[in-house]
Formats: structure tokens, sequence, C-alpha cells
């Protein structure tokens, strides 16, 4: 009934190459945009744009850069959280020490976590799975002894780096909504090329790889090369989200932000959301950051009743089984929930 | 509210899964019947709610705790005193009349929870007039935040050393006493126990010429934060200090251990952990047959919570402090009394008295006689954040003042200036004798021109980064109660 598929006819190579080959798919997304551009800054509160959004749109860059890591190319990566960090004190450092402009700096912070994470791909290209995975454990830890302690990057020993005022072009961005704007931006500007990524040769390679990599060695894929390509994309991803986090929301690097936690918590993300997909990424993202605020919000509603002792660890309880709920329901994540869902109402209301 | 009862039903329908095959129809009766209990409860909260609002106005206190997550024995002790010491005064009759108002939000120590908090409670109406961050890492977060909406950041104990010179940090306050200072306190403690009678300072590097001390620091910026001050006592008064850092969360110290116990062979070790790395070292000094009172925890490793797993390996081990310890006050005695005897108090009675608790009664009354400051100078009324700033820095907590609210022995005198957001408080060393902590009477006078030095230095390299004016000071008066 919604989801119509005669009629929809792809008779040009623009209509079959389209990111979204359902008209209503494209409508909604068309109105999502407009909810997010126009109707968000409109009428939301300062506290919901730069609480709520602004670590949403963040988190899920970053995610997608993982997604691209692990859910595409299958090079898992426990220390993503660490290229955050690599992103947000370069741009700090490129900005604030060096007076370069705002928009450079925070391309700078993702290119420097870039080559970061193409040194710390290296090991993907003799070792794959587990191994890997504490392999870039390796990172996280690595990368965050660094920053602690070569007192150059993180100014000092407190180990923070304050963001100075934000100027693009002599305007001084310092409102929660100019802030939105600039994660916006860059959130779907990145968005655009991953999932463009994802669909091109290069994305069909990594699949290829994670599918079976010797096989793809064998149809002529050079895996070396687009193994570290993949690090590369997904630590660049990282670098801009970090950046972003540190200028809009924190307004401080520092290191316990981007701490092993974090990483473990984007994996979840990308788990929660759906391996190897664009859509699981926001899904992903959404159900991390912001659940557990939705969960606090409504807990408060007891704050006179329940003894703040059971109401905090209540709310890791609900978190926790929600969890373990999404995860048995639809253990492939909830971007699958949503396909499921759009396979159900393409044959609605005459199911066979 | 819509989002609300959806939580509530995804949980519902998870409790339902699991009853599916004791029959459909009983399934959905008790389904009804938990949703409309829960429905009716949410009613009368939000009944008594509108109904509260209707009172006079309250003065606002917003608490960042964390009761959950690693570090909750210290977020629980610290909320559970300063709601408990507020909870008495509403009792007693408020803030000369006006009560007080808190509002919870947990951040289970995490700092993007806490900016997050930060961001709901500045939205409240009225704006809090204080901010406590609770921890280091959301301190270091708010610390901008608080000079962009003019709100008092307060971290007591913890958080940025040089946010003392208020020459430039303007919101910042960091009393009775702060991480550089308990060095210098540590470094002189250890000097008087190496035989230094306490009275020339001049004459510490005799005792000191030699010794050996270890400091044991969890790898964060919390744990880097003494070192360079260490180094640098260290050349001045001859003693020989290694660090030794131990990776978060710390729960293995056994190599740190190993080269500590067996290789450098210490005189003394520094404990500078946090949360469940501040039991470890105990647990392995005693394995390696380091003794106990040659440990000086810093005064987040000096709570009952850190010492009570290691049972009598913790005995004899020394903790700094800026407070008293146990329940022998007035003040605690009276909310033994009213508050607990009415049945209103915020956390387990047995945590009464605690340390962690103990330290956040003297939040409480530290942000209560800033209150009474505010009031006298601006009138009986509810505080904003501007008000409370200037209380704040013309905060002077006498000796009489702290007999008369019966807190003598549990809080020490502070006196604020417009330069000085330190206050000048003293570091008190206390002793774990197997079932208590205990007094030890020494009572150590920071280095206070020493630490100042290094204080302005830090500040000024601070401010020169962020492009913070220094405030003139010269117009600061004391003000005439």
């Amino acid at each position: 009934m919604f989801y119509r598929e005669c009629g929809v006819y792809k008779d040009t190579y623009a209509g079959d190459m389209a990111i979204f080959p359902i008209p209503l798919d494209r409508y909604g997304f068309t109105v999502m945009l407009i909810l997010a551009f126009v109707a968000i800054p409109l009428w939301a509160s300062d506290y919901f744009i730069s609480n709520i959004m602004i670590p949403f749109y963040c988190f899920s860059l970053s995610v997608i850069g993982l997604n691209i890591l692990a859910g595409y190319a299958g090079q898992i990566s426990i220390g993503h959280a660490a290229f955050m960090a690599v992103g947000a004190y370069s741009a700090l450092i490129l900005y604030g020490r060096f007076g370069i402009p705002l928009l450079p700096s925070i391309l700078g912070g993702g290119i420097v976590s870039g080559f970061v994470g193409i040194v710390f791909g290296l090991p993907s290209l003799r070792i794959k799975g587990f191994y890997l995975a504490i392999a870039t454990l390796a990172s996280q830890f690595i990368i965050q002894w660094v920053i602690v302690h070569w007192q150059w990057f993180s100014g000092g020993v407190f180990g923070t780096v304050e963001t100075p005022d934000m100027h693009i072009f002599g305007w001084l961005l310092d409102t929660p909504v100019e802030k939105y704007y600039l994660a916006l931006g860059w959130l779907i500007l990145l968005t655009v090329c991953a999932k463009n990524l994802v669909r091109g040769q290069l994305g069909r390679n990594w699949q290829a790889i994670r599918d079976v990599d010797y096989a793809a060695e064998i149809i002529g894929i050079n895996l070396y090369r687009d193994k570290l390509i993949a690090f590369a994309v997904a630590t660049f991803y990282a670098g801009i989200a970090g950046a972003l986090i540190t200028f809009c929301y924190y307004g401080a690097a520092n290191i316990e932000e981007f701490h092993v936690m974090v990483s473990f918590a984007l994996i979840g993300m990308i788990i929660i959301g759906g391996m190897g997909t664009i859509l699981g990424s926001f899904l992903g993202a959404g159900f991390f950051v912001l659940l557990p605020l939705f969960i606090n919000r409504f807990m408060g509603i007891f704050m006179e009743v329940v003894p703040s002792e059971i109401r905090s660890n209540i709310e890791s309880i609900i978190f926790g089984g929600l969890i373990v709920f999404f995860l048995i329901v639809e253990p492939y994540g909830m971007a699958r929930l949503w396909h499921t869902i759009k396979d159900k109402l393409r044959l609605w209301p005459f199911p066979y | 509210m819509a989002f609300s009862l959806l939580t509530l039903d995804t949980c519902i329908y998870q409790s339902t899964i699991n009853h599916k095959k004791e029959g459909m129809k009983m399934g959905r009766k008790s389904l009804a019947g938990v949703l409309s209990l829960v429905l009716m409860v949410i009613l009368l909260v939000i009944t008594g709610q509108v109904l509260a609002a209707e009172e006079s106005p309250k003065q606002y206190i917003p608490m960042l705790s964390y009761w959950s997550g690693p570090f909750a024995a210290g977020g629980s002790g610290l909320a559970g005193g300063q709601e408990d010491f507020m909870q008495l005064m509403n009792m007693e009759g408020g803030i000369n009349g006006i009560m007080y108002e808190w509002e919870e939000c947990e951040t289970g120590y995490n700092v993007a929870r806490g900016i997050e908090c930060y961001e709901r409670v500045k939205t409240h109406d009225p704006k809090p007039c204080v901010v406590h961050p609770y921890a280091t890492g959301i301190c270091y977060a708010l610390l901008p935040k608080g000079i962009d909406d003019e709100i008092p950041i307060v971290f007591e104990g913890y958080g940025r050393a040089d946010a003392a010179d208020g020459r430039y940090f303007k919101w910042a306050f960091n009393f009775p006493t702060h991480y550089w200072s308990q060095n210098t306190a540590k470094i002189k403690f250890i000097a008087m126990k190496q035989g230094w009678d306490g009275k020339n300072t001049a004459e510490i590097g005799k005792f000191l010429k030699g010794v050996k001390i270890a400091n044991l620091y969890i790898d964060l910026p919390y744990g880097q934060e003494t070192k360079p001050i260490l180094d640098d006592l260290s050349k001045t008064y001859g003693f020989i200090v290694r660090h030794f850092p131990v990776s978060w969360p710390g729960i293995d110290q056994k190599a740190q251990w190993m080269d500590i116990a067996r290789r450098y062979k210490p005189d003394w070790v520094i404990n500078r952990n946090w949360g469940v790395s501040c039991t470890v070292p105990l647990k392995e000094a005693a394995r390696m047959g380091f003794p106990a009172d040659k440990i000086l925890g810093v005064w987040w490793c000096g709570s009952e919570e850190d010492v009570l797993p290691a049972g009598p390996a913790a005995k004899g081990y020394y903790a700094t402090n800026f407070h008293g310890v146990g329940k022998d006050f007035p003040l605690i005695q009276r909310i033994v009394d009213k508050v607990y005897g009415a049945m209103k108090g915020n956390i387990s009675f047995t945590r009464v008295g605690t340390v962690f608790y103990n330290r956040g009664v003297m939040y409480g009354i530290h942000m209560h006689e800033a209150l009474l400051t505010a009031q006298k100078k601006f009138g009986v009324k509810v505080i904003t954040p501007e008000e409370m700033r200037w209380a704040l820095e013309h905060l002077d907590i006498t000796k009489e003042r702290i007999k008369e609210i019966g807190a003598e022995g549990l809080i020490q005198p502070v006196r604020t200036t417009c330069e000085d957001h330190e206050g000048g408080g003293n570091v008190f060393v206390q002793q774990w004798d197997g079932e208590k902590w205990v007094a030890t009477g020494y009572v150590i006078e920071p280095m206070k021109e020493y630490v100042r030095n290094m204080v302005e230095e830090s500040a000024a390299k601070y401010a020169g980064e962020k492009g913070l004016e220094k405030r003139d000071c010269s117009d600061w008066k004391p003000f005439k109660q």
C-alpha cells in the first residue's frame, strides 16, 4: 500500500542508481531534512538542541565511520574513541595554537586522525578477527597515553585543552543553533559521502573482504590497500566527530571524554543499530545517546518516592534490559527491524 | 510523557513475553493491572509535584550526583551528606525562612552526562545559584561554561588547583584547599614522621635528605596533576621521588608493587588513586610485606569504602583529609536525631558519619554560609548566581561561627578574597585503626607561598591560552557582618 513497487520502473541510469529508489523513502527523507534544518532550530529549546541533538549527530558521525570499518570492511576496532580524541586535540591545536580557520581545522583533525588510523590499521594486514580487535584495543591505550604524557598535546598537567571562541569568516559561533548547524552540516556532507562510498567500487571491495577475504583477493581486490583505506576513512570520520563534539558540545578536550568505555559504547551502537548499514549508525547512536537520557528524565518523575540509590541503578537496569531485548528480537540490529517493517508495508494490506 | 509510557510499554511487553505460556487471558489482565497501577502512581506524583510547586519560592540547588558506576561510593556519600544537611536546614527553618529545593541528576561520573545535567539544571527557574560538578572530568568541562553562563562552579577538594587564583578564575572556587596544597602538606607530614618538629620550614631539607618517596598515581589527568609539584619539591628538599603510573581502572597493580616493594624500596608511598584503585595498593603492600603505615593516601583514597575491602591489610594506613571524621559532632548528631528520626534521610543510615558523607555535609555547610552571607548583603530572598558569586568571594567562616553551628572539628575556617579562592585551609591526617578512621591530630598548614606562586603561574598560562582578562582586585573589601 505505502511502498508500492509496481509502477516504479527504472528506465534511466540515474533512476537505477538513486539512493532512495522508492518515492516514499525520498519524501520521508525530505521531511527529515526539513525537520532537522528548519523545525528543530526554529522550535526546539536550547537545551534540546545543544544536549540532545548535537551529541546525537556527532556520535552518529563517529558510528558511521566505525560502521564502514567494522560493518562493511569487517575489520573490528575497539579503539574508535581514541581516534575521536586524536581528531579533537588536533583540531583544537590547529585552530587554537596555529590560527588555522575553523573549518580547515576540523578537516585537519579528521586528516590527522586518518593518518594515525592508517598506522594502527597496519596490523590488520596480518591478523584478523579477535586478534585484530585486541590489536586495535592497544591503539586506545597508546593514544590515551601519548595525549596524557606528551604535554605539548594536552597543554599541561590538567590534560585539558579548552575551545577558543569559534569564528567562521569573522562570524562568531556562540549560540546553540549555530553550533547545531555546524554539526549538522558536517554530518549531512559526510553521510552522503559515506553512502556513496559504500555503494561504489570501494564499498563492494570492502564487503567482499568482509565476507571471504581470500576469495576477494583471488578475484583481484587489493586487500592491503582497501583495508588501509577502510581504516583511514573510518578514523577520518571519528576524527571529525571528535573535533565537532569538542567544539560544539564539550567545550574542552579532555581525555576522560574519550576513554575505553566510549569505544565499547561505539561498538554497541553499531551492533544495536545494524552492522553494515548507514541507517543503523543513526539508530544505534540514537539508542545509546538518547535513550539513557529519556530513561533518566522519566525516572525523575519518581524523585520524591524512590530513593536515589535505587533510581540511578534502575536506569542502568532498564537500559541494559532494552539492549538484551533488542538483541533477542532482532540480532541484526534495528536497521534490519526497519527493513522488516518496510517489507511488511510493501504487501500491506494483502500479505501472503 | 508520551515517551515515558512508551518505555514502560516495552518493559511490560518484555515481561509479557515471559508469561506468554501461562495463558493469554491471564497475561492481558495482569498487564492491564500493572499499567493502571503505574498510571495511578504517575498521576499521584505529578499532582503532588504541581501542588508542591505552588508554595513559596525556594533556593534551588542542583546535585550532579552519581549513585551508580565505578565511583558510586564517593558520589553517593557526597550527595547524601549534602542533601541530609539541606534537609536538616529545611527542618530548622531554611535559610532565614527560604527553603532549600534540590534536584538530582545522575551523571555516573561520565563527562557527557555531566554536561547534559548541567545544561538541564541551568534551564531551571530560578537559575541555580551554584553548581558542584562532583567529578574532575566534569569540572574541567564546566569551567568555561560557568564563565559563559555566569554561574559559580564550586569544586571542593578536586578539579583544577590553579582556580585558586580568583583574578583569572572569576566564577570558579576551590576552597578549603586543593591538590597542590595537599601535596606540600604531605611532604611536611612525611618530614614530621622523619623527626622534624614541624616548626621551621627551612629545616625540612635536613630530615628529608635521601628519603625515598614513591608516587603511585592513576594515569589520568587527575593523577598527573601533582607530578610537577612533587618533582619540584624534591629538588628543593633533597628527597627522591619516583612516579609509578597505574592505568585506569587500576584493579591490577602487581607490576607496580613488585617494582616499588622489591626494587625501589621507598620510605613512603603516596597513594593517589580513585575509587576501586585506592584499595588495591593496600592489599598489594600487605602481600609484599610493605607496612601500611608508610602509605599516605590522597583524600579521595581515605574513606571507609576504600579501606574496608582490604580488611586487616589496611590497618595503620594514613590518609589526608580536610574535614573531621566520625559522628561525634553536634551537627551530625542533629542530622541523626532530626532527619533520620523523621525517616527523611537521603542515604542508608550506616553511611552517616563516613568520610564521604561528612564531606558532603561540609559542602552543604559552605554553601549555606555563602547563602547567609549573600542574604546579609542583598536581603532575605532567593539568591541569584551573581549574588552567590559575590558571597563566595566574601566568605568568612570563623572559628566562632563553626562552634555556633555545631561543626567544631568537622570543618575548618575558610576565608576567601577576590584574589584567593582557596580560602587557606589546612590539611588533616587521619589513620585507619582497623575499624574506623581516627584523627591523628596532625593539622598541617600547606606551604602557602610556594603553592601560591605555582598557582599564579599556571593560572596566568591558562588565561593566556583562553584569552581571559585579569581582574582588578583592588576594590575588594572584607564584608563586615
